[in-house]
């Protein structure tokens, strides 16, 4: 008995080390959204261990590989969302402080959120997973791949650049200056924060430095020196210190014009580059200077006045950022919106007429490019990973329906094969009545956990959800 | 140059045209007849005057040429809160949600905001008509069924008091923050129950004693008015349907059962995330349902990702009256593309077409003015690219009761400002 105990643990922990994260496929005669070039109708795309090895006309299929026919269907590459809070369960927002660069998403994804399940049924592949917008300089993000099944570790998007979320705004001034008293009330203060702690984190590194140095001068000659006065490292600071040397990338949940401008000066004032404005909804009034600065935007397709910031924006949105030469993705910050984000994206064709093409890029080839992975990600192309999903006719038709979704050459979902029930765990705390109304069906997550902060009486409103229900 | 023209024009507020016109060469969506391929429809004043192939088209009337182009009956929104709430986390724009548990004296109508910023942004993409509802407590008020051009309620209203608008109580969660006890969650819906049918008891007491004493005052006190019950009055008769809006399973179930109670009234379901469970039963009670919104999450983890979009089909197929619905405000526009959806998933491009013209009409007893493209009816039309659910296809031109509307909204105009902007 204990041999076959200890023989399964043994075995256990060689699928944990071995996990089939990669998978082989051959895709038949297909229409390719390659999105990086032409559209190639009756073409195959081979696939093994997870890369794309050839694209063309009646390639062969290697032994032991299985192949698809896909005559009729169109593949396109996996949909990415830059904006998620999906795979996290209450732990969105560390709201206890304007400033908490030092807390990561990474910490905390749960694997087993059905709704990353729903989102591979939506085509998408590979997700932003944000920290809320409670906080001017909120905490860091963790960019994964839908491997629906495996640990949370085998999710992390392997070699993907760090990144961190800023707020400006409603929702900072709301939480710290409304809710508890404490700066930033006002936009104006938003800014103060900002440079206030990269200010201090530029000093904490130099010190850091100077103190790593003497330390090591001591460690190598002790008698020669003095001990230096040591320099307690502090996580924080190290993190907004990394954002000003350029090793994380910004992503800045935002909406009014003013504030983009703001944020620009700024991060042109600290040689801050190649960040994105996430929301963004008045980001069409300025995208000149958007354009001009590089800053890339990623949208809701026709979201707007839920709150008073987003009342003067426009569903043209999109098209306006493209014909200025703007990198705009859409995403959805939604456990809804995610399940169909090619939909969103033929609204970028609605409302102000722009190609398929570029619509579809918003939704693959942009977003991967705003998390640092577009070499990696976003198009059809030979090297590149297989993340692709496979549409029973265009898919930014609304008669489209996802048909199978590849992660790394897996597939991860096949509607041929879908069960009622997708879920990896069941605890006993989930009852089978549990159901949730129509409030409960939170589109939008950028607020969630900020609740302690309110009196009883004040969440005792109705009108008081409704609001945090929003973006 | 011309772009320039028309991007400093576009500030200045259009006006509607209005009088006799001739669309010519589209394809007709009828909706209750056949599609008529190169069709003309002739609009004469608010009304349709002729739809065909061959009308006699005297020279006052100014011809549309729409070669090419399709042309539907505007969509009806079965249930929204358009013009009654302008900034959800504003909450002085918010005008559908009263005080208390009982408001059958509440109106929706009341409080339309003509100039809702939304109205001219959702009209210009096909939605000519909402129904708009009080949402609040357990009986909220009376919903209103409106056109989205008019500078008055009173002008925009299709049926100024169209239903009574209810939410049953509920065995259910309210979100993830609701962390009630089982126990604590049946306990406040049995009495609400309770609390409900003490409420529809009274009224009905009210109103016999009101009928009573109006049918032979002499001799009696006359009771005192109660302006609440007073709002119970035309419900208890019969006269005005009651939309009740319920979602859980066994919540529609126990709907359905309680509907049985007060066989004079017409009911109405609304909203039924998980009709598709109980679809048949449904049926069998005969009640019409909004459902909606489509593009919606499952509301229980170990459900299908595909029944949000399936119900719609299922409750049809299982021979339920439908219409659908977006429960919106500002994105009321997206309603076609909820439909398109419930196409796709099972109901099918004809019948979805129906669930948000004619079957609303026809929910509401308001089928005579609106609903389909036909002769007598309010031209509310819409002219469409193509596919007027194709999210790509873009919407041409839209007449609400015979009024040419500019194609401008708060979106087009901000477009047609920045697109190219000035470098200040």
């Amino acid at each position: 008995m204990r041999y076959i105990l200890t023989l399964i643990l043994l075995l256990m922990v060689i699928h944990q080390g071995f996990a089939q994260t990669k998978g082989s496929v051959h895709i038949k005669n297909a229409t390719v959204i390659t999105v990086s070039g032409e559209t190639l109708e009756n073409t195959d795309v081979l696939v093994r261990d997870g890369v794309i090895r050839s694209i063309g006309a009646n390639l062969q299929t290697p032994t032991g590989v299985s192949s698809v026919d896909a005559s009729g269907k169109f593949l396109m590459p996996g949909i990415i969302d830059a904006h998620s809070h999906l795979a996290v369960t209450r732990g969105i927002n560390e709201s206890s402080h304007p400033v908490t660069a030092e807390v990561s998403m990474r910490d905390v994804i749960n694997a087993n959120d059905i709704g990353m399940y729903r989102a591979l049924a939506g085509g998408v592949t590979t997700i932003h997973v944000m920290h809320g917008s409670a906080n001017v300089i909120g905490g860091q993000g963790a960019t994964i791949k839908l491997h629906y099944g495996e640990t949370a570790e085998n999710m992390l998007f392997p070699d993907a650049p760090r990144t961190i979320k800023f707020a400006l705004g409603e929702n900072p001034t709301r939480v710290h200056g409304q809710g508890a008293g404490v700066q930033p009330r006002t936009r104006m203060g938003v800014e103060q924060v900002v440079r206030e702690y990269f200010d201090q984190a530029i000093e904490y590194r130099q010190k850091r430095n100077t103190y790593l140095a003497a330390k090591t001068a001591f460690d190598r000659n002790p008698r020669r020196a003095q001990a230096p006065q040591p320099v307690a490292k502090n996580l924080r600071m190290e993190v907004l210190a990394d954002i000003i040397d350029g090793n994380i990338l910004v992503h800045c949940h935002s909406y009014r014009s003013d504030e983009i401008l703001m944020l620009m000066r700024v991060f042109n004032d600290y040689g801050i580059k190649n960040y994105t404005f996430q929301h963004a909804n008045e980001a069409f009034k300025v995208a000149p200077e958007l354009a001009k600065n590089g800053a890339m935007t990623s949208i809701f397709s026709d979201w707007w006045a839920y709150k008073f910031e987003v009342y003067y924006s426009t569903a043209y949105n999109a098209a306006i950022l493209h014909n200025n030469g703007v990198i705009n993705s859409i995403n959805s910050d939604s456990p809804e919106l995610i399940r169909h984000l090619n939909h969103e994206a033929a609204k970028a064709v609605r409302y102000g007429g722009i190609s398929e093409l570029d619509a579809i890029k918003m939704i693959t080839l942009h977003p991967a490019i705003q998390l640092g992975v577009g070499d990696k990600v976003g198009s059809i192309e030979v090297g590149k990973q297989a993340d692709f999903a496979l549409w029973s006719t265009n898919p930014l038709s609304i008669y489209a329906i996802a048909e199978k979704t590849y992660v790394d050459g897996v597939l991860r979902f096949d509607r041929d094969n879908d069960a009622d029930d997708m879920r990896l765990s069941v605890t006993a705390s989930d009852s089978y009545d549990t159901f949730m109304t129509e409030a409960g069906r939170d589109h939008e997550a950028c607020m969630h956990d900020v609740f302690e902060f309110f009196s009883e009486e004040q969440s005792a409103n109705a009108g008081f959800w409704q609001q945090f229900m929003n973006r | 140059m011309l772009t320039l023209t028309v991007s400093v024009s576009a500030q200045i507020a259009e006006k509607p045209e209005f009088g006799k016109f001739a669309l010519t060469g589209a394809t007709i969506h009828t909706v209750t007849g056949d599609i008529i391929e190169s069709g003309i429809i002739l609009v004469n004043g608010n009304y349709i005057e002729y739809v065909g192939h061959n009308p006699r088209i005297t020279t006052d009337y100014i011809q549309l040429d729409y070669t090419g182009k399709h042309i539907y009956p505007g969509l009806i929104d079965a249930g929204t809160s358009l013009g009654l709430v302008e900034i959800s986390a504003v909450p002085v724009t918010v005008d559908n949600r009263e005080l208390g548990d009982f408001n059958p004296h509440m109106r929706a109508f009341t409080a339309i905001n003509p100039n809702s910023v939304a109205i001219p942004v959702t009209r210009v993409e096909g939605v000519t008509t909402v129904v708009s509802n009080p949402a609040s407590g357990l009986i909220s008020g009376k919903s209103t069924l409106i056109n989205l051009y008019g500078y008055s309620p009173d002008s925009m209203a299709v049926k100024e008091d169209v239903a009574l608008y209810m939410n049953w109580p509920t065995g259910g969660r309210r979100g993830w923050w609701d962390q009630r006890e089982e126990s604590e969650i049946e306990e406040e819906r049995k009495k609400a129950l309770k609390e409900l049918n003490d409420f529809w008891a009274s009224a009905k007491f009210y109103d016999d004693m009101m009928e009573t004493y109006t049918a032979n005052p002499a001799g009696k006190t006359r009771p005192n008015n109660d302006p609440v019950m007073n709002g119970m009055r035309a419900v208890v008769k019969g006269d005005l349907p009651v939309i009740i809006n319920v979602d859980r399973e066994n919540d529609i179930l126990a709907a359905i059962e309680w509907t049985k109670g007060y066989p004079h009234v017409t009911f109405i379901l609304s909203s039924v995330a998980e009709g598709w469970r109980v679809a048949d039963q449904i049926a069998e009670s005969g009640l019409a349902c909004l459902v909606g919104p489509i593009l919606r999450t499952p509301a229980r983890d170990h459900e299908n990702y595909q029944r949000p979009y399936q119900n719609a089909g299922i409750l049809h197929k299982a021979g339920v009256k439908i219409a659908i619905q977006t429960q919106q405000t500002e994105n009321v526009r997206n309603l076609p593309f909820n439909a398109g959806y419930a196409a796709t998933y099972g109901l099918g491009r004809e019948e979805a077409l129906r669930a948000v013209t004619i079957n609303v009409a026809e929910i509401f007893g308001v089928a005579d003015k609106i609903g389909s493209i036909e002769a007598g009816k309010l031209a509310n039309l819409v002219v469409s690219n193509g596919d007027i659910f194709e999210t790509v296809e873009s919407i041409v031109q839209v007449f609400i009761a015979g009024y040419k509307l500019p194609m401008v909204s708060r979106h087009t105009l901000l477009h047609d400002e920045f697109l190219k902007r000035d470098v200040r």
